[in-house]
């Protein structure tokens, strides 16, 4: 899981990656006349400039209002490019984002609720993205295989937040990591919508001033270490499942690309790098090398459909990468008796040397993966 | 300036090809050549004094033995040694020929590969970019290769282990922890500038990436040791000055007894090598603050001021090592103490912050150069180790003993390819 401010970043890098396909990325700094003024009100969103070029953006965003209030970049679709939550009165905050042409909303939210006063933009120039058809086949069969993960990860969340929502702590560890695997094999995918991934898979240090600790941490934190689930956990149980509806029925939409994919599968390793490999994201109930082998898989899905693609341009690197996986996945086997279970050894339990080992080897194969859009795009 | 040419390993007086080299990319004036005293402004290479003054020069990177040993010392280091994570020969030669390359580059003061901007816009770059726009900075980078490399059934090399290349025996008050001791595979990275150093060791970390990956490192400053007889000597985190009887850099003489191995001394493959004590020597400087000025100066065998011998008025004037304590530093370190052993000495200090009982987490980080370490530090330590009355305020932490081969010749050479051709 990522800050919320982190899904600007990724929303900018997966559009920055379209542009790159078509060739027409633009180097700007972004700054002086190029930048968009955007003044949010109470009652107004007003845009400066309605009509830009292609490439890179930055919106100035002024908040003028009396409220808290939050922008975003849509797609006609209403998925987000780019977006900026938590911009209190009188402060300002800046957006930045790679667009190609088309049309698109700016959407200033007062109280951060509801639709938002809204404004069209047109944005133009570019040539439109230039995909083979091999390029498309395994784009179309990640989008199906997200999907998939989706579909299959909600009925194993409805078994943990019932149990949560039951009082019922045992049902509830048991079911914990298993409800959170298909979306730690499509994390980038979930991430880039920006405004469920805070939602379910905040952790305490990630929460912002003024937000509410909800999602799967939340309760991790009340089965492990509070060891008791009151109230307030029994009624966050079915908002989490209901968040995670909201991820089902989005995620076919999400915008996915060959080097997004690329991207994503090094991403997934770098999520791994940074929260597993540290014993930080399951830091109460240890399950972390579940999420470590979910990612490692949702990295190796989106791998294995792009290495038709890759190999043609880098064999050499293919190679590596088939090699480096089939490390890292030999050793994660280490750490579980039954290889078609997801019951794994509890990290607490992982010495030091070990976590060292393990981190080697996610060096060892993050580094040559992140090659991979670049060969996929040659 | 020496008027002695470099001794070559096998005894001769031609000078170093590195040497050669070495005027140009040390950026000494060019009518020293066409005065028709070309050798001696050749040779003088990196250990000239005028160029160790040009914190911002290259220093050139082949030669017979390899730079960073000899070479006038730096201000900077970054050491880091490495666990070799792969069990395939011919990928440990992959990297030992990729990281050659990127040597060259980064003490020549270039970017790593196709450099760190301007590529593909959604791969990341080859080079990490923050050197970009800084000098050489006299950047050198030196390789070694510990014993374990040369364990049975790893890379076929344990017939090819120097008898020298000792595990190094447990000295008496050692305390050494394991994840700051040995590795397959070391880098000392000097340079003035420390950004540079920290730089090299990261791309060259980044390129291992799969095949060897960092066990320990140590970041280094304020050069404890000189190999500039010349220079000021500098001072130690005790206040004390450290290595006015270093060997000189330029006293070919003695680096050909002392430091670089010869023909004979042991397997070929390491004729103009040497071998790299490294110890992290970690210092009890809140006691040592609190300690009377005469038992420092007792304990050293040196005053404080003026860095003069016991019973003398000057730095370099000769000890008189039985006016000091028997228990003095200065004295059991003496090579006349010792039967003459003698090391190059090109230790720095370090701080690394405190160690969550506010103390200083501080101390020196030694790097010793010898021609055989059975010979040289392994005596050496015992003694200082058994009665050295410093031990009471410095304790050795971390520990590893390295193989350094020669130098890299050409554009074709690479680290080691006489170990594994």
């Amino acid at each position: 899981m990522r800050a919320v401010r982190f899904s600007v970043v990724t929303a900018a890098a997966t559009a920055a990656a379209l542009t790159a396909v078509t060739g027409c990325a633009e180097k700007s700094d972004g700054k002086g006349d190029g930048a968009v003024q955007v003044v949010a009100k109470d009652d107004s969103c007003e845009v400066s400039k309605k009509e830009l070029p292609a490439g890179h953006i930055e919106l100035a965003v002024q908040n003028k209002g009396s409220k808290v209030t939050e922008v975003y970049v849509l797609f006609p679709d209403d998925r987000i490019v780019a977006e900026r939550e938590n911009i209190g009165p009188g402060t300002k905050a800046t957006i930045t984002a790679e667009i190609k042409a088309g049309s698109y909303e700016i959407a200033c939210k007062p109280g951060m609720k509801g639709h938002g006063i809204r404004q069209k933009i047109e944005v133009s120039g570019g040539k439109a993205a230039k995909r083979s058809p091999e390029m498309d086949t395994a784009v179309a069969a990640y989008r199906t295989y997200v999907q998939a993960q989706a579909d299959e990860t909600l009925p194993k969340v409805k078994v943990f937040t019932d149990a949560v929502a039951a009082g019922d702590i045992e049902a509830a560890k048991k079911a914990y990591a298993n409800s959170r695997i298909g979306w730690e094999r499509t994390e980038p995918v979930a991430e880039s919508f920006g405004d469920i991934d805070p939602k379910v898979d905040v952790r305490a240090d990630g929460l912002e001033d003024g937000q509410k600790w909800t999602g799967w941490h939340r309760l991790e934190k009340a089965l492990w270490q509070d060891k008791k689930l009151g109230a307030e956990e029994k009624a966050l149980a079915p908002v989490l499942y209901k968040d995670l509806t909201d991820w089902q029925k989005r995620v076919g939409t999400a915008d996915i690309t060959p080097t997004s994919m690329a991207n994503g599968a090094k991403e997934l390793l770098d999520e791994v790098a940074t929260g597993k490999v540290t014993g930080e994201e399951e830091r109460y109930s240890h399950t972390d090398l579940v999420d470590f082998k979910a990612n490692v898989e949702g990295a190796e899905q989106s791998y294995n459909l792009l290495k038709p693609i890759a190999s043609k341009n880098d064999a050499a690197l293919t190679t590596t990468l088939d090699k480096r996986f089939a490390e890292l996945n030999k050793l994660l086997e280490q750490y579980r008796e039954d290889p078609s279970s997801y019951d794994f050894t509890s990290y607490e339990k992982v010495g030091k040397a070990d976590r060292k080992e393990l981190s080697d080897a996610v060096n060892a194969l993050a580094e040559p993966l992140s090659k991979l859009a670049a060969a996929v795009t040659k | 300036m020496s008027d002695e040419t470099r001794e070559t390993p096998a005894g001769g007086t031609a000078p170093s090809r590195r040497a050669l080299l070495g005027w140009g990319g040390a950026g000494l004036a060019l009518g020293a050549a066409a005065a028709g005293v070309a050798v001696a402004a050749a040779r003088s290479g990196d250990d000239d004094p005028a160029t160790a003054a040009d914190s911002g020069a290259a220093v050139p990177f082949h030669g017979a033995h390899q730079a960073g040993i000899a070479t006038a010392v730096q201000d900077r280091l970054h050491f880091a040694a490495f666990d070799v994570t792969t069990k395939d020969r011919a990928e440990l030669v992959a990297l030992l020929k990729e990281w050659t390359r990127a040597a060259e580059r980064m003490t020549a003061g270039h970017a790593v590969g196709d450099g760190a901007y301007g590529g593909l816009p959604e791969a990341p770059p080859d080079d990490t970019g923050e050197a970009l726009g800084l000098k050489p900075s006299r950047l050198t980078l030196t390789i070694g290769f510990g014993p374990s490399l040369f364990a049975k059934n790893r890379f076929g090399l344990e017939g090819r282990r120097p008898e020298a290349l000792v595990d190094l025996p447990k000295f008496p008050g050692d305390n050494l922890d394991k994840a700051r001791s040995g590795g397959d595979l070391c880098v000392q990275a000097c340079a003035d500038d420390p950004q540079v150093a920290v730089h090299a060791i990261r791309n060259l970390a980044r390129i291992g990436m799969g095949r060897a990956a960092i066990r320990w490192s140590q970041l280094g400053f304020g050069k404890t040791s000189s190999t500039t007889p010349d220079a000021q000597t500098p001072r130690n985190m005790l206040g004390f000055k450290d290595g006015t009887r270093n060997i000189s850099g330029t006293d070919t003489a003695a680096l050909g007894k002392h430091v670089w191995a010869g023909e004979g001394d042991g397997p070929g493959w390491m004729t103009g090598g040497s071998y790299l004590v490294a110890r992290r020597i970690r210092m009890h400087i809140e006691t040592w603050d609190r300690t009377s000025l005469q038992e420092q100066e007792d304990v050293f065998g040196r005053d404080k001021g003026e860095g003069a011998p016991v019973g003398r008025s000057k730095e370099r004037d000769e000890p008189f090592l039985k006016a000091m304590l028997p228990t003095a530093h200065v004295r059991l370190a003496h090579p006349d103490s010792n039967g003459g052993a003698t090391i190059l000495r090109r230790g720095y200090s370090f701080t690394d912050g405190t160690d969550g009982l506010g103390r200083l987490d501080a101390g020196l980080f030694f790097l010793a150069y010898q021609r055989d370490t059975r010979k040289a530090f392994v005596p050496l330590q015992r003694r200082l180790a058994a009665h050295d009355a410093l031990n009471e305020y410095i304790q050795h932490v971390g520990s590893a003993h390295f193989a350094v081969p020669p130098g890299v010749r050409d554009k074709d050479d690479w680290w080691g390819r006489a170990l594994f051709s």
